[in-house]
């Protein structure tokens, strides 16, 4: 494991993870969440679990991210109270 | 090219001839890398889960290209129900066969009286036929969560 490039993804997770919380539109917020995991499906991946990591790429960033889009879809913009 | 410009103009609001084109194209390659790690399973990173996943997506690929009734073409709900089905019934049966043949549950070896390659074989075999069925029952949960969260539980018309 390289320690730059391991820095330098942790840091990318833990920024990612901030900028989902507090950005305010939901569709940006999934989609810095699926690039949180692909950060995490790296992370894994330089850690030597390629299986995990594979899953995180095909659950984290791809289905749950669609699934997160098909939800936002039947939101509306503005709250109605 | 006449012909083309008149598909395009016949496209409804958020349909593009570009990416309709492109998961064309794309989706049986991505169906054949689902199988590939599918097959892999048991040797090589993957297995039926992440093989169903993606044999799952390119099922929504089509339904967010094009439009949920067109998709249903190629995986209608009954093709979807059997199959997810058949996928639990091939992970539970293999199981209750080898406690049937005088192992555990999943204990593959047993399976060596019903057809004799080995303990051996038998334990590699085992783990495949497994992950086939696991793959099936993903692929299927898969797709039905995409349309149930997308259509509303109605499946008339989704994104």
């Amino acid at each position: 494991m390289i320690s730059s490039i391991d820095l330098m993804l942790l840091s990318l997770v833990v920024i990612c993870a901030i900028a989902a919380i507090n950005v305010k539109d939901l569709l940006a917020a999934t989609m810095i969440f699926g690039v949180y995991s692909f950060l995490m499906c790296l992370l894994w991946a330089t850690m030597g679990a390629v299986d995990v990591a594979f899953t995180e790429a095909t659950i984290g960033a791809g289905i749950s991210t669609i699934l997160f889009i098909g939800a936002i879809l039947h939101t509306t913009r503005r709250s109605k109270d | 090219m006449k012909e083309v410009q008149a598909r395009a103009e016949a496209l409804k609001v958020g349909e593009s001839i570009i990416i309709q084109t492109a998961v064309r194209i794309l989706v049986p390659f991505i169906q054949i890398f689902g199988l590939y790690v599918i097959v892999h399973g048991h040797y090589s990173p993957g297995g039926g889960f992440q093989g169903g996943v993606i044999l799952g997506a390119s099922f929504v690929l089509i339904a967010l290209a094009y439009d949920l009734k067109y998709s249903m073409n190629y995986m209608s709900e009954r093709v979807n129900i059997i199959l997810g089905n058949t996928g639990a019934l091939i992970f539970v049966g293999t199981g209750v066969l080898c406690a049937l043949f005088g192992g555990l549950f999943l204990d593959y070896a047993a399976l060596d009286a019903l057809i004799p390659l080995g303990p051996v074989e038998w334990r590699s075999f085992g783990i495949f036929i497994v992950e086939v069925g696991v793959g099936l029952a993903v692929m299927s949960i898969m797709v039905s969560l995409f349309w149930d969260l997308s259509s509303n539980g109605g499946l008339d018309e989704g994104l």
